[in-house]
């Protein structure tokens, strides 16, 4: 079992939810990474994911499109990105996953890529513009070395989609809550709560939802209809703005004494 | 080569193609896909298409035997594809016209598009007034102050541009734009993509509808001299017109293809966009194909001093034809195209567009290793008009 299996056993054995902060690897400096994860991991994270800048970021909103910027203006690459995990995985113990475009892992060579992820203690990998039907060009390498390929669903896939989608991963199901790319909104519609329901009856694995998820009324609206929230331009933001005060408190909505379940 | 029937059920044309784009996509993909093989088999929407290019664009175009550039170059004779006397002024509105037919079949009303010298912007403009499509169009902000003539059109025709400043404000990042909108709005909304690029089918498809120049090329040529001709050539930027000319050859061994890229100030300096030249297999809007790029797999911002030009892909289907060997690839810089643009104009009376000059530059080279007895067509893909304020002030400019 891996670590990601792992903390979701424990978080289902422990009748909690999952809270998934999303970090841009390279933000404030590639140093600042490994730092970042403590603090995430110390104010509740069950699994965080780091972004790897991209100059052409297609499902992304405005501020991880200028967090990846500010990444890529200091120097940020996959490579530095994948030696700062090695380092951190020896003080980080919760699951890290990896969300990078394609073209920087095509770029680096996909078995290379999966091998040096693997040694560095990276669980899974997101790939938004990697669709199930394009995954054979890296399904096997990253299987091999055992990361696992995160999925993503969203309000557009048919209900049979959904169904192959999750039957396909081990790890957990990432489930898109908005028609559109990353970045804040107020509220969710009944469409995206029905929409929750309808994946979470259907997948044998974790559904986790996440794009657009911002405040605690959101996130009370959605918990109890999947197994936790992953949340990224709001935390972006918080560490842009370096409010670590904010983030403890708006992290702490998971908590177990405040856990809604 | 005869049984050329590239992409596969995948849209791969060898390894390039695909269908790279963000799962809240693949619907809508998936589903273009279906209705496009539907429309493809029904004679119905051909005859829809031909009816609207014969009234509408003016179809089919001259081909053209340029006396006075065949003899300056001095050697084989030059025939020009007449694209620039399509109604919009070049060849888009072949793609654009195909399109919001397809997107009206499958009860869509509203379309979406990246622009990036205006061309495509313009036609997909016109295209929605003719049938009544609400229009929305992504346009870099560089290209918007580089082609202020062509948004003022673009909104004198109905459609709102959407001014992109993200990235090199250029084609590609109103291309990532435009998705991003499709993403939101996929449901009632088709993205109407002016290139041989994005997620299959957008390649094939849109390769189908600009399949007519090539068509009309040969059996013009065959009517006038009762051959094939030994070379045609065109200009790439994503490689719209170069596939249209150059698919209905491709079984015709004899017949010698050449795309021209934009070499912007050289292709030894970093500010060109010959993505074949001097990219690397990459993916970037929904294809694996030739794209300019660093090591770490960022894509690299294209210059050119033509708009339509400055894109750091090129088509999947051309990224085979290159790796195959069937099509060859040069480069022709922005001093060149130029040059053409003024030769172009006093030589033949035609005033070409920028992108279009690229590959009157390369002919004029190619004529002159040729011999009198043999026949180039080169697609003049599109009228100057835009052009003429950008390629004065830059005349001006280097005068002074």
């Amino acid at each position: 079992m891996n670590r990601i299996e792992q903390s979701f056993k424990v978080l289902k054995d422990q009748d909690r939810k999952a809270f998934i902060p999303y970090i841009m690897g390279g933000d404030g400096g590639l140093n600042n990474l490994t730092e970042r994860l403590l603090t995430l991991e110390k104010f509740g994270a069950s699994l965080i994911e780091v972004g790897v800048p991209f100059s052409d970021p297609v499902a992304d909103g405005p501020t991880i499109q200028q967090a990846g910027l500010r990444a890529l203006q200091n120097g940020t690459t996959l490579r530095g990105i994948i030696a700062e995990l090695t380092k951190a995985r020896e003080v980080v113990s919760i699951p890290i996953v990896l969300m990078t475009y394609l073209n920087p892992i095509y770029a680096y060579g996909i078995s290379t890529f999966a091998q040096d992820i693997a040694n560095a203690g990276v669980d899974g990998c997101i790939i938004p513009d990697l669709p199930i039907e394009e995954e054979e060009l890296l399904a096997a390498e990253l299987e091999d070395v055992g990361v696992e390929l995160i999925r993503l669903v969203t309000l557009t896939s048919p209900k049979d989609r959904i169904k192959e989608i999750s039957n396909r991963g081990k790890g957990f199901l990432y489930t898109v809550t908005v028609k559109g790319i990353t970045g804040t909104r107020n509220e969710f519609d009944q469409e995206v709560v029905d929409f929750l329901k309808r994946v979470k009856d259907i997948s044998p694995i974790p559904v986790l939802a996440g794009f657009g998820i911002s405040n605690e009324k959101q996130i009370n609206e959605l918990i109890p209809h999947c197994d936790g929230v992953i949340v990224g331009s709001k935390i972006v933001d918080l560490f842009h703005k370096n409010d670590l005060s904010g983030l403890e408190s708006f992290m702490s909505v998971l908590k177990p004494e405040k856990n809604i379940i | 080569m005869k049984s050329y029937t590239l992409p596969n059920e995948k849209g791969q044309f060898g390894i390039y193609g695909g269908r790279f784009v963000p799962e809240t996509l693949m619907k809508a993909v998936l589903e273009l896909d279906e209705a496009y093989k539907l429309a493809k088999e029904d004679p119905s929407f051909q005859a829809e298409i031909d009816g609207y290019l014969t009234e509408y664009v003016g179809r089919e175009t001259p081909l053209y035997h340029a006396k006075n550039l065949t003899k300056y170059a001095g050697g084989a004779q030059i025939y020009l594809k007449r694209e620039d006397l399509n109604h919009t002024g070049a060849h888009k509105i072949n793609n654009a016209i195909g399109q919001a037919l397809l997107a009206i079949r499958m009860g869509k009303r509203k379309i979406v598009a990246e622009t990036g010298a205006g061309q495509h912007g313009v036609a997909t403009a016109t295209v929605c007034a003719l049938l009544k499509l609400e229009c929305i169009i992504f346009m870099g902000e560089e290209d918007i102050k580089r082609q202020a003539l062509n948004v003022f059109r673009m909104e004198l025709l109905g459609a709102k541009v959407v001014s992109v400043t993200s990235g090199s404000a250029t084609l590609k990042d109103a291309v990532n734009e435009a998705l991003r909108y499709w993403v939101e709005h996929v449901e009632d909304t088709h993205y109407l993509l002016g290139s041989v690029m994005g997620p299959h089918p957008f390649p094939v498809m849109v390769r189908d509808f600009q399949s007519v120049i090539g068509k009309e090329t040969k059996k013009q040529f065959l009517a006038q001299e009762g051959k094939l001709p030994e070379a045609v050539v065109a200009c790439i930027g994503g490689g719209s017109n170069a596939i249209g000319m150059f698919h209905p050859f491709i079984g015709d061994k004899e017949v010698s293809l050449y795309g021209v890229e934009a070499a912007g100030q050289g292709t030894d300096t970093d500010f060109h966009a010959a993505s074949l030249t001097k990219g690397k297999p990459g993916i970037l809007h929904g294809a694996l194909m030739y794209l300019l790029q660093d090591g770490d797999g960022q894509i690299i911002e294209a210059h050119s001093v033509s708009a339509g030009l400055d894109y750091p892909g090129v088509g999947p289907e051309h990224s085979y034809l290159k790796d195959s060997g069937r099509a060859q690839y040069h480069s022709i810089t922005d001093k060149e195209a130029l040059e053409s643009f003024q030769l172009l104009s006093k030589l033949e009376g035609i005033i070409p567009a920028l992108e279009s000059a690229h590959a009157v530059s390369f002919v004029v080279k190619l004529a002159a290793q040729m011999k009198e007895t043999e026949h180039i067509v080169v697609c003049l893909s599109g009228r100057g008009d835009k052009d003429v304020t950008a390629v004065k002030e830059r005349l001006e400019r280097e005068r002074a």
